[in-house]
């Protein structure tokens, strides 16, 4: 771990003026991606600002029905929270299927979204890789590709986004509010986290002096027909190989306003309003599901050793779909899948 | 003979529970010597080629750090290949750490660093530069697979294949109903969830007392003492407590070696800990391909049986495994041919894992069965029924005993097996196909050489030693249990005192061996207990024991008692009284009976049923399972050789 | 040795409980909880399994709730309660959750154990457990390579049959 100087924040102004002055610094809440990347040397800042005391812990309901969610309340505590168990019961499904209790009691909305990939030639700082070190090159490619993007991919990078949470804040069109020196702004969910493309170095779209300070949700009626669906090399505490956050509401046996995204299939969780729109008002049945399925995975491009996703998130879109439909959202803890 | 238990055989609790639940149990890292340094290893980041260059300027400059060692400057340690082999060595040159410039394996250490703090040593070495010149790997056992050869120097007779016998490929060819398929396994990694750590106490020159994640104690200690030249005597070695093992710490690991070489080089005390990512670059099970052939009459009696085994190695050392053998011995076949190679890869040298060979060989023998049974049309657990044999065709000898009979009636009734239905994809639940299958299983019985001491007292109270080791497979509780037998007493009143190198002799835990042998050293040691206390009791005036045997008496409640008359006999204490003595303390040495083990081969047997739950669309695999083990083994019949010490 | 770029990195002071003990330390903010127990304190009872969050060995208790001691940084825990294996019972006088780990075989090398042990009170502490299935799930933090994972579910499930008493003992 590289040497590093700390200081605390005690204001949301205070740590955004801190990182301002020093550029190399981060900021620190959960530290449970952040410690792990500066333990194997892929993140190096020379200054934490620890920003755990900022008062960003809160949930909220907001007076039209929605939600804020502080971007410091934690993992377990945004999934175990009555009202969004009630109100948003696929974002805490997605929290539930992610990581593991410790983890989860640790991590914050805030850290959550701006976890890093989990991608092996990422975390390995003796092999070359684009997102670590921008121009070095990418050992993914031509590599071990398991566990990388059947969607979006560039020739620089092939890394998906690693987060269960975010599969579900994409489906149900987050904001993401942030501050930085000078103002505040939000942020649509869909424009937070970006493609690889050229620069696959930056993640998303926050300035370098901004701060994640919560994430608004909108009054929905999605509690009842919905499901989080992971699929994984086994069945707890390993990251998606694909994942599906699927919600809508139906009437008269019709989709009315269909949500649907995917989790480890991109550098970002997928979702394509446009699909979504085009099968509004479609007869909630097998048949709409397998063709949304094929839009969604229209580009898909498989690496080789990455082929299966495109059939394996074809069956889960489909199944995932079936069961936000019956109102039979998929348990995490009872792993038979519905 | 145990023929009726009073305590082993019965559950109870392990007696190292309540220091391991209450986080009192000391692990290999978890011991503080005045004065400590820390040592951390830089690991090779190509997995063959040279190194041109180590800059160590970066790694110098952090604060606390203290020497830094590389294959420029690494201590003289012995010469000869002969004295780093440890008991559990192979044909070929064991990895000596740092020796020269070349790169064998990735995650080779090619830096060690010493510092005064955990933190610093491990900064330290990830600031050493390294320059290689690389050459390109080989590490995919399907692309060198046409590179095998037979290994030219057994590691143990025992795993090469045995002569062929009938005419398999005859006998294949004419067989009515046949499989042969290729079986490919992936290599299997240890990971016990304690990390490899040794921390050395630094006495003075030669005088050591290491505290050491090993499955042996007098195997570390004695390679110490090979490698560095020290007296044995000298050092002493613990492993009281050890987090696991499953093979990866038979053999001594550079930990040793480095943190043994700079306490020496320094004269300080030394601790050093692996990280996990290096524990899965030492010993693993090495990737297999295998190809098993087998062939049946109409009523699935097996006609014939080729078994070609081929597993990796390393460049500088031959690990071998009895991947293979198994398959001349599980069922009967008057026509088998088994055959068994390497391939060399630029990878660490493979090492013994949780039942290493047959976890490989068996799996393969028992998925061609359960393919064969399909071929043939009937049912997997009839077609192993139908071809149980009671010898081992290999050595053609008796088995001692083979319980996997009971094995299959006992889980078939509890799994429900008849109800199973035999047409694929017939079972279903939801969205799951359900598939009932069995396989069965087999493992060597063995017992090695061993001793151990045990120590009655007047006041009741039973000390118990070996330098055996508890690696999570209950030595400490097991012991205890045996002695408590003899003795007849509570289990509170025995001590175990085990993991340390100067206790009596002991083999590494390993090979499932150390039950039937320390296990039938102890007994001999207690037996031999009884024994000086009736030689004892029969000297007293009107001894009511003066014509008892050996074979006639046992303790039971304090007393030394006629077996068929617990009414007649003496207080222990008495006799102890009489004879001066406040406690008898005997040491036994055991060993395989060797007329025995000529005449009979031993085997446990296994049997497991289990239940799989496929997601018919999505492939996700869910499994329960049951597994029924033989109770019986070899140490019922075959009698130890024992000669109890004076 | 470059004095001045050390120098550049001070110390931090933290104070913090450890099973109920007050504790007054300077620290490097590099070190982590994990680290700050097992070399500074000596208190070894918690375990590196893999000092990058992926095995549970290390789960300790702060201020109630489960977490993974090797991805904290000690100095982000000024004024915290952390509880420990060490803090729950000593071999006279078990902890119920411990004794029920002993009774039900809940380990072999031990290794896992106390990290097993500080899940389980978390577990216990967050109230969502009930059948078995939401044990397992709620366990799968925690790694075992020796297998006892049938075992723990069973000391748990004993455990929550009992809960009541065992809630007043964890406190």
């Amino acid at each position: 771990m590289k040497r590093f100087t700390y200081t605390r924040a005690e204001t949301v102004a205070d740590a955004v003026a801190a990182l301002a002055a020093r550029p190399q610094a981060q900021f620190l809440a959960g530290g449970t991606n952040l410690v792990d990347l500066m333990k194997y040397d892929v993140a190096r800042p020379d200054a934490i600002i620890d920003i755990n005391s900022l008062p960003l812990k809160e949930i909220e309901e907001l007076p039209d029905g929605g939600f804020r969610i502080g971007a410091l309340a934690s993992n377990s505590g945004v999934a175990y929270d009555a009202r969004i168990q009630a109100r948003f019961p696929l974002l805490a499904s997605a929290i539930l299927a992610g990581a593991s209790p410790q983890l989860r009691n640790a991590a914050t909305t805030g850290g959550n979204l701006l976890q890093r990939t989990r991608c092996s030639y990422f975390y390995d700082p003796s092999t070359p890789c684009n997102k670590r070190e921008p121009g070095s090159g990418c050992a993914a490619i031509g590599g071990l590709t398991r566990m990388h993007a059947i969607l979006g991919a560039s020739d620089k990078c092939i890394a998906v986004h690693p987060s269960d949470m975010c599969v579900a804040l994409a489906a149900l069109d987050a904001t993401v509010e942030v501050v930085g020196p000078d103002s505040a702004r939000d942020i649509a969910f869909g424009d937070f986290h970006r493609l690889p493309g050229d620069e696959p170095q930056r993640d998303n779209t926050l300035a370098c002096d901004e701060l994640v300070t919560g994430i608004r949700l909108e009054a929905n009626h999605f509690a009842d027909h919905y499901t989080y669906l992971k699929l994984r090399d086994r069945l707890s505490y390993a990251f998606a190989l694909v994942s599906v956050a699927a919600a809508m509401e139906i009437a008269d046996g019709r989709v009315v306003d269909l949500r649907i995204a995917l989790g480890g299939v991109a550098h970002r969780p997928w979702r394509d309003p446009l699909v979504e729109a085009e099968y509004a008002g479609a007869p909630a049945e097998d048949v709409t599901f397998q063709r949304v399925a094929d839009r969604l995975l229209l580009q898909a491009k498989g690496l080789g050793g990455n082929d299966f996703k495109i059939p394996l998130a074809r069956k889960a879109i489909v199944r995932a779909l079936r069961q936000a439909a019956g109102g039979t959202p998929q348990s995490q803890t009872i792993k038979a899948i519905q | 003979m145990l023929d009726r238990s009073k305590i082993v055989g019965l559950p109870i609790s392990r007696i190292d529970g309540p220091l391991k639940v209450t986080g009192q149990a000391k692990y290999a890292a978890e011991h503080f010597e005045p004065g400590m340094l820390f040592g951390h290893v830089a690991l090779a980041t190509i997995a063959a080629g040279r190194i041109l260059a180590i800059d160590t300027r970066a790694a110098e400059r952090v604060r606390g750090v203290v020497k830094i060692y590389t294959h420029e400057n690494r201590p003289k340690a012995a010469y000869r290949d002969s004295k780093w082999k440890d008991a559990v060595a192979l044909p070929g040159h064991p990895f000596r750490p740092l020796e020269n410039d070349r790169v064998l394996f990735d995650g080779q250490p090619v830096a060690f660093v010493v510092a005064e703090t955990p933190e610093a040593a491990r900064d330290a070495a990830g600031l050493i530069h390294v320059h290689y010149a690389a050459e390109t790997p080989h590490t995919d056992i399907m692309a060198e697979q046409h590179n095998s050869y037979e290994p030219p120097v057994a590691r143990m007779k025992q795993f090469l294949p045995p002569p062929p016998r009938g005419d398999a490929e005859a006998a294949f060819a004419a067989a009515p109903h046949k499989i042969s398929a290729d079986y490919v396994l992936a290599g299997e990694h240890h990971n016990p969830m304690e990390l490899f750590a040794a921390t050395v106490r630094f006495e003075d020159e030669g005088r050591l007392t290491i505290h050491d994640k090993t499955q042996g104690s007098q195997n570390s200690r004695d390679y110490v003492c090979g490698v560095f030249g020290l007296d044995p005597d000298k050092v002493i070695v613990k492993n009281d407590f050890v987090g696991g093992a499953f093979g990866q710490a038979l053999r001594p690991k550079h930990h040793l070696f480095f943190a043994v070489m700079a306490s020496l080089d320094l004269s300080r005390s030394m601790k050093v800990e692996m990280t996990r990512r290096e524990m899965f670059y030492l010993s693993w099970r090495p990737s297999c391909v295998q190809t098993v052939s087998l062939a049946a009459d109409d009523e699935g009696y097996l006609q014939a049986v080729l078994h070609h085994a081929v597993h990796t190695t390393s460049r500088h050392e031959d690990y071998q495994e009895n991947v293979a053998n198994w398959s001349g011995l599980a069922y009967k076949c008057d026509n088998v041919k088994i055959s068994y190679e390497l391939v060399k890869l630029d990878l660490a040298t493979p090492g013994d894992m949780r039942a290493p060979g047959a976890a490989s060989g068996v799996a393969a023998l028992e998925t061609a069965m359960d393919e064969l049974a399909c071929e043939v049309g009937i049912d997997p657990l009839e077609l192993r029924v139908r071809n149980f044999v009671h010898r081992d065709q290999n050595q053609d000898k008796a088995i001692t005993s083979k319980a996997l009979h009971a094995c299959y009636r006992e889980g078939a009734k509890r799994f429900g097996w008849s109800q199973r239905s035999p047409k694929p994809r017939s079972m279903r639940d939801g969205n799951d196909l359900v598939g009932w299958g069995m396989a069965g299983g087999i493992w060597e019985a063995m017992m090695s050489k061993g001793e151990a001491k045990v120590r009655l007292s007047a006041d009741g109270n039973v000390m118990v030693s070996a330098a055996a080791s508890d690696i999570g497979t209950g030595t400490y509780t097991i012991l205890g249990q045996l002695a408590a037998e003899v003795f007849d007493c509570p289990m509170d009143a025995v001590t175990v005192d085990i993991g340390r190198s100067d206790l009596p002799k002991t083999g590494v835990e390993g090979g499932s061996w150390t039950a039937a042998t320390t296990g039938s050293a102890v007994q001999a040691a207690a037996k031999a207990v009884v024994k000086t206390l009736l030689d004892h009791a029969k000297s007293m005036e009107n001894s009511p024991l003066a014509k008892a045997s050996e074979e006639q008496v046992e303790i039971a409640e304090g007393r030394l008692v006629l077996e068929t008359n617990h009414q007649v006999g003496i207080a222990l204490a008495d006799i102890m009284a009489m004879a001066g003595l406040d406690a008898v303390e005997e040491h036994a040495k055991v060993g395989p009976d060797m007329l025995s083990m000529m005449r009979y081969a031993a085997y446990s047997h296994s049997a497991v049923f289990v239940e799989v739950k496929v997601d018919e669309e999505l492939g996700v695999v869910r499994v329960k399972s049951a597994a029924f083990r033989s109770q019986r083994n070899a140490t019922a019949v075959t009698e130890p050789a024992h000669c109890p010490f004076a | 040795m470059d004095t001045a770029l050390e120098d550049r990195f001070p110390t931090c002071p933290l104070s913090l409980t450890i099973n109920g003990k007050p504790y007054t330390l300077d620290v490097h903010p590099w070190t982590t909880l994990l680290d700050l127990l097992r070399s500074d304190l000596e208190l070894t009872g918690t375990k590196k399994g893999c000092d990058h969050g992926q095995c549970g060995a290390c789960t300790v208790l702060i201020e109630g709730q489960r977490m993974n001691a090797c991805l904290k940084l000690a100095v982000t825990l000024e004024g915290a309660a952390i509880t420990t294996v060490e803090g729950l019972g000593t071999p006279e006088e078990m902890h119920p959750v411990q004794k029920a780990f002993v009774e039900h075989d809940a380990f072999q090398c031990g290794y896992c154990t106390p990290g097993q042990i500080c899940s389980t009170i978390g577990l216990l502490n967050e109230g969502h457990a009930s059948t078995r299935e939401d044990i397992r799930e709620l366990m799968s933090g925690n790694l075992c390579r020796c297998g006892a994972y049938t075992n723990i579910a069973d000391a748990i499930e004993e455990v929550l049959a009992d809960r009541a008493s065992y809630r007043e003992a964890a406190e």
